[in-house]
């Protein structure tokens, strides 16, 4: 069997109705993983969006993928970031954590060692945001669960090219 | 500027006039009576007014597969829609162009669960190349040119317009063809001129080589089939062909090994098996194709042209891949080779002949003759020798007798040979040959058919007889679903669960109950004045032709094995056994 890897891909396509469901349908309908998928308008003159998905196949199935994305018809381009790198990677995420005592100040501690910010407080509660690489804010949520951790919610990996080389 | 302003129902009319197109096909409905009053009230643009709007699907397809033109149709909301569905999946897997136009209820009702509404760009989404919503009437006249493009670009498929009812009213300025260009979609159509030098060096060198060509030299015109022949006859090689590719190279012609894949010859499938280059041309290794994609072809390196990336590397790894438009590669793979004066190796190509004449010595399509009962493979070498020609063309249903068709009728030119080869769609043959009739109102069509598949859109005889369209429907009755009691017999203990045709009707009075002429052949003796009788018919007739119930399809590639691991016959069959992985698969 031939490894299977995890790549960062880039997608510039038209910002139009139905252009994430054909994304999105195009996994599903072929059986290929979405590990983690964000989307947003990045260009108002022309109107794109980016979508950022991270993916794990055999390089064969990576290379279907994005042969596969490139043909859909609203997509302008496609870039492999794990193949054309280096690049950057990161990942935003609002941590909810309720605690007292003990807990709550070895969790502010660590916020303050994960350069995590404190949006709100109350006397029993935080909401820390941190911004790094999906390994940085696994290892931050991991600390975070023996310490009264509520609620999570993780935006999905943006990412893009180190250098002047621009998609 | 006062001209161009129009309805949306009269925008759609034009663009089709603006596209070329002269014949659609189409079921009226609610969602989409403004465009029926626009078309009533015009003369250039025909209707054919199907039965069923799958039937509509079929036919276009049959329209723009024998012509090369893209095929249209007009369906209405909802169950119009969601009817169209099967032809829209058809086309796409056999890379059919199509515009299929669609009512939708009035944009104020989409989501609220509205009377014949359905979420039309929802459900065909993964079921064709593209599709649109329109929502503003400025944007529709782009939308309809966008949609031709798309539908005949690069690799061919159907697209959805979805047109709401009140935009359909609504007035706006129509902007021509000339004036819109598509933003994003460029497929690439000219090869690596680096990478074609490459090939052409590979073809000089080759020992055992063969091409394995498909639908995409058909899709790219008929000038592609010409520069094939002409490659093929330069080099000397042997070439091979799936099923949506028959007819690009002459079946007549010596260098040709009849069709590969799972019913292929057993001559083209040791060739594809035992070469050292394959020259894969517009074909997509398709599981049909391969068999157990472990086995496939072991020793060869793998040239592969196609327009569509995606399709490189997808099921078998290849060395060389060229992306581009088959003609125009072929073209250019013939420039390279003269400009450079290569010769094929023709001691090595010696050998390879006397193997594949080994092999072709096997006579693979051979059957038990009978003078009793009909023999389907007969039955069919029968039509092709009496109806042969090139004003002939041939569409089929699925099952047994399509493979038998395939088989057994040599086609000479592209584009006349209609099937259902990605999908697999019963009840594709009788609209598709409506489809081509329309097209070639002087040719003889002839639609190969089981009685099971017949069933699953008989309802179009009545379009035939509406518009005089003399297409023939030839019944091979055996009573059975033939195929699934084929695999039945090879996996399933011959336990024939839900295969026999129970309850058929009378054929030959079913055609006279729709105003066509039945005929009735049950000896080997009367066939070929049966045969003879249903092309003097100016009309629709429908043949009875009752075979031998027990035949099966030979030579067959059993799923889960390799190319030389073919079954030839009945004899061979019973000392096979499939693989468990091998009955998993369709």
């Amino acid at each position: 069997m031939e490894p299977i890897r995890s790549h960062t891909i880039a997608v510039l396509v038209d910002n139009e109705a139905g252009v994430l469901a054909r994304v999105i349908g195009l996994f599903s309908g072929r059986g290929y993983n979405i590990d983690s998928l964000t989307v947003a308008k990045v260009e108002d003159s022309r109107n794109l969006s980016r979508i950022t998905v991270v993916t794990s196949g055999t390089e064969m199935v990576i290379e279907q993928i994005k042969a596969q994305l490139d043909r859909l018809v609203p997509v302008h381009k496609v870039q492999d970031l794990t193949i054309d790198g280096p690049s950057l990677e990161r990942e935003l995420a609002l941590i909810k954590v309720v605690s007292t005592g003990e807990k709550r100040v070895e969790a502010l501690r660590l916020a303050d060692a994960f350069r995590a910010r404190v949006l709100d407080s109350s006397t029993q509660s935080f909401v820390f945001e941190i911004t790094g690489n999906t390994s940085k804010i696994d290892a931050f949520i991991d600390l975070m669960r023996g310490l009264g951790l509520a609620e999570l919610s993780r935006t999905g990996v943006v990412a893009i090219q180190r250098g002047t080389g621009a998609l | 500027m006062a001209q161009n302003m129009m309805t949306g129902a009269e925008m759609v009319l034009k663009a089709l006039v603006d596209q070329g197109v002269d014949t659609i096909f189409g079921y009226p409905g609610g969602a989409v009576l403004p465009i029926y009053d626009a078309l009533y009230q015009q003369e250039d643009i025909k209707h054919v007014l199907v039965r069923q709007e799958g039937g509509a699907a079929h036919a276009a397809e049959g329209y723009a597969r024998s012509t090369g033109k893209v095929g249209v149709l007009l369906v209405t909301s909802g169950p119009g829609a969601t009817n169209a569905v099967t032809g829209l999946t058809d086309a796409l897997m056999d890379s059919i162009p199509l515009v299929c136009i669609t009512g939708q209820v009035p944009t104020h009702l989409i989501g609220n669960d509205a009377f014949q509404e359905a979420d039309t760009v929802g459900i065909t989404r993964p079921c064709t190349k593209h599709n649109w919503l329109v929502k503003d009437i400025k944007d529709l006249a782009r939308v309809l040119h966008e949609a031709f493009y798309v539908a005949r670009s690069g690799r061919p498929g159907p697209v959805v317009v979805d047109l709401p009812k009140d935009i359909q009213l609504t007035t706006g300025l129509y902007t021509p063809p000339a004036n819109v260009q598509h933003k994003s979609y460029r497929p690439q159509v000219k090869g690596d001129l680096n990478k074609i030098r490459e090939a052409v060096e590979l073809i000089a060198a080759a020992e055992r080589p063969v091409f394995y060509t498909g639908g995409g030299v058909i899709n790219s015109g008929p000038q592609a089939s010409q520069l094939l022949r002409e490659l093929v006859r330069i080099t000397g090689f042997p070439i091979t062909s799936t099923l949506m590719g028959l007819g690009a190279y002459p079946a007549s012609d010596k260098q040709w090994l009849g069709m590969l894949g799972m019913h292929g010859t057993y001559e083209a499938n040791h060739a594809m098996h035992d070469c050292d280059l394959m020259i894969c041309v517009g074909a997509r290794f398709d599981d049909r194709i391969t068999g157990r994609v472990s086995a496939f072809s072991p020793n060869s390196k793998k040239i592969h042209i196609d327009i569509d990336p995606s399709s490189i590397n997808k099921n078998v790894r290849v060395d060389l891949p060229i992306i581009g438009d088959c003609g125009h590669v072929l073209e250019d793979m013939i420039k390279v080779w003269k400009s450079k004066q290569y010769r094929p190796n023709r001691a090595a190509l010696e050998a390879w002949w006397k193997q594949i004449d080994e092999w072709r010595a096997r006579d693979c399509l051979r059957y038990r003759p009978s003078s009793e009962i009909i023999k389907p493979q007969y039955a069919i070498q029968r039509l092709h020798a009496l109806t042969k020609g090139p004003n002939t063309y041939i569409t089929t249903e699925v099952g047994q007798h399509q493979m038998w068709a395939a088989q057994f009728i040599g086609f000479e030119e592209p584009n006349r040979w209609l099937t259902s080869g990605g999908l697999g769609t019963m009840g594709y043959g009788l609209p598709a040959a409506i489809g081509v009739q329309m097209a070639h109102p002087d040719a003889l069509v002839i639609d190969v058919a089981g009685e099971a598949s017949i069933m699953m859109n008989i309802q179009e005889v009545a379009t035939a007889i509406q518009y005089r369209l003399p297409v023939k429907i030839f019944i091979l009755n055996n009573q059975y679903m033939g195929m699934v009691r084929q695999w039945q017999e090879l996996l399933h203990g011959n336990r024939y669960s839900e295969s026999y045709m129970h309850a058929l009707p009378d054929f030959v009075k079913l055609a006279e109950a729709f105003g066509a002429v039945g005929l009735r052949c049950e000896k080997p003796d009367a066939l070929d004045d049966t045969i003879n009788e249903m092309i003097a018919i100016r009309r629709p007739v429908i043949v009875d032709c009752r075979v031998d119930q027990k035949e099966n399809c030979f030579p067959m590639v059993p799923s889960g094995a390799a190319h030389n691991e073919m079954i030839l016959g009945p004899e061979d069959e019973a000392h096979r056994d499939i693989s468990v992985e091998g009955m998993a698969l369709v």
